[in-house]
């Protein structure tokens, strides 16, 4: 017999871990900014040491929070506009238990100090195979309903989760190609630049297609859906997709400016960042312009707040990227806060605020309510978030600024003029700023749980929704 | 042939891609289709509130 309900079960598992593991992500994030004000807060306890905490905090951040976000709205998103239920209903649940037992699996790996040292990659060889078994599980789900879809079109979200489930598939297998010499230790398979122009042709791509493309695809559903009008232009959106993914896998070398890479692929690396401005702001201008006459929702919406202010960010950070990817701009700001203060304008202004907005509209309607709990949390849940983003990059700003021309500064004699704990000492004050934009953004998301919490406690009878049949069948 | 002259040939094949992509989007046979398409998340009903019902 043919379905008649969506698969929502799997949606609502992936949803609620979402926000879990953004809570205990950014709670590892928050720990270290307070790490690197003070080094003995975790009394030595190498477990809990900055090195082994930190690939912790990106691989909860961007895998667990990021990657369960993605799984539940992708899963959401292709069933709603396909307007068919998943396909491999045993598979799509495979996808949730075999993601989060890579999580739990980097949770406890990593801080006992196994890693394979690649950035955003650490994890060792039997997680990665598992990681690739998942993997093939979520695209055979994925295309399958693309495939078993009862509409003619393609909407314009799934060609983007589309690119990013298969270009993730390649990146990191390519990336982890690794010699196991015992359970817990492996080798790369690349040696000297080749695997430095591997890693970050790898580093950038998961940026650009996990954090960029993956994220658009949530943007070009949910920003119409709560506006309550089509996409601006969903022509403009179909040279979106394929300008924007055909020029973000050119553009890793600019991570290797000044290093032992040939010349000419640094400048072929900064080459296409710059071009990648085109795109990314082609795309915020389509998100953005779908609010034109509707405008007044934003005053009184703060879901909708969440949607537009982290294109806002969207487009605030890939004008910055590709300015850092100038040489001359990234021998400024290269190892510096900066980069880091990039990053989080992205990670949490574009990635964790289109995530939050879009989970409080799906919760909701996965748990049978007709809204949040309380709209007014979600209200103050968004001025925690933008207020903790702007006083994290703000101060990242100018300490990166100010690490990189007092590193660079030199006396006439050729000696340089500052000591590494002399600039150390500098950026104390901006580490206490960006602590303390990170707790409010904390603070916002424990405000989140709650909400969360209170929304679903108040809405356990739920049904999944039917696939409407009249019309195409 | 000196690499100069690939870099030519490869910025002279990406120019004529995306012309090409820029063509296809925009066209005037092509307009129906993606307006078609656009509209897929409105093409049902919106599902606040789900039914109160059987458990599931």
């Amino acid at each position: 017999m043919e379905a008649t309900t969506y698969n929502y079960k799997v949606v609502r598992q992936f949803a609620i871990m979402t926000v879990v593991w953004g809570i205990v992500g950014m709670l590892v994030g928050v720990t270290l900014a307070a790490q690197l004000i003070w080094p003995e807060l975790t009394f030595g306890i190498e477990w809990l040491s900055y090195g082994r905490l930190r690939p912790l905090h990106t691989n909860a951040v961007i895998f667990a929070f990021g990657g369960s976000a993605m799984f539940a709205v992708s899963y959401y998103i292709v069933q709603r506009t396909c307007q068919a239920r998943l396909w491999g209903e045993k598979l799509a649940a495979f996808t949730f238990w075999g993601w989060t037992t890579v999580i739990v699996l980097a949770a406890i790996t990593l801080p006992m100090g196994y890693t394979s040292s690649k950035e955003y990659a650490e994890l060792e060889w039997p997680i990665d195979i598992l990681i690739t078994v998942v993997w093939v599980a979520y695209a055979l789900v994925f295309f399958g309903t693309i495939i078993k879809r009862k509409v003619k079109h393609i909407y314009v979200s799934n060609w983007f989760f589309g690119a990013y489930i298969l270009v993730i598939a390649i990146l990191h297998i390519v990336n982890s190609a690794e010699l196991p010499v015992t359970l817990t230790k492996s080798y790369s398979a690349y040696a000297g630049v080749q695997d430095a122009m591997v890693q970050w042709w790898y580093g950038h791509n998961a940026v650009g297609f996990f954090l960029t493309t993956a994220f658009l695809g949530m943007m070009y559903y949910f920003i119409p859906k709560q506006a309550g009008r089509p996409i601006y232009s969903y022509r403009l959106s179909v040279v979106h997709f394929w300008s924007l993914n055909f020029i973000y896998m050119w553009a890793g070398p600019h991570h290797l400016q000044y290093t032992a890479l040939p010349d000419w692929a640094q400048s072929l690396g900064m080459v296409f960042s710059l071009m990648l401005l085109a795109p990314s702001w082609g795309g915020m201008m389509n998100g953005i312009m779908t609010l034109s006459g509707a405008w007044h929702k934003l005053r009184t919406d703060p879901i909708l707040k969440f949607l537009v202010t982290a294109l806002s960010f969207y487009g605030m950070s890939t004008f910055e990227g590709p300015m850092m990817a100038i040489k001359t701009v990234n021998a400024l700001s290269h190892y510096t806060e900066w980069t880091v203060g990039h990053v989080h304008s992205g990670a949490l202004g574009w990635v964790a605020m289109i995530t939050i907005g879009s989970m409080y509209y799906l919760i909701p309607r996965l748990f049978g309510r007709e809204s949040m709990y309380s709209t007014k949390m979600i209200e103050w849940h968004f001025w925690l978030s933008t207020i903790g983003v702007v006083f994290y990059i703000a101060a990242m700003w100018i300490a990166g600024v100010a690490q990189g021309l007092m590193w660079r500064a030199s006396n006439a004699d050729g000696t340089l003029t500052y000591s590494f704990a002399q600039v150390l000492n500098t950026m104390y004050p901006f580490y206490g700023i960006r602590l303390m934009g990170g707790l409010l953004f904390f603070g916002g998301m424990l405000m989140m749980a709650y909400n969360v919490w209170q929304t679903v406690r108040a809405g356990r009878v739920v049904n999944d929704a039917p696939i409407p049949q009249a019309v195409y069948a | 042939m000196d690499s100069g002259i690939v870099s030519g040939i490869v910025t002279i094949i990406f120019i004529v891609v995306f012309i090409g992509i820029v063509w296809w989007a925009y066209s005037k046979s092509n307009k129906q289709r993606f307006e078609d398409a656009g509209k897929l998340p409105f093409e049902e009903e919106d599902d606040t509130p789900a039914k109160k019902g059987d458990k599931q």
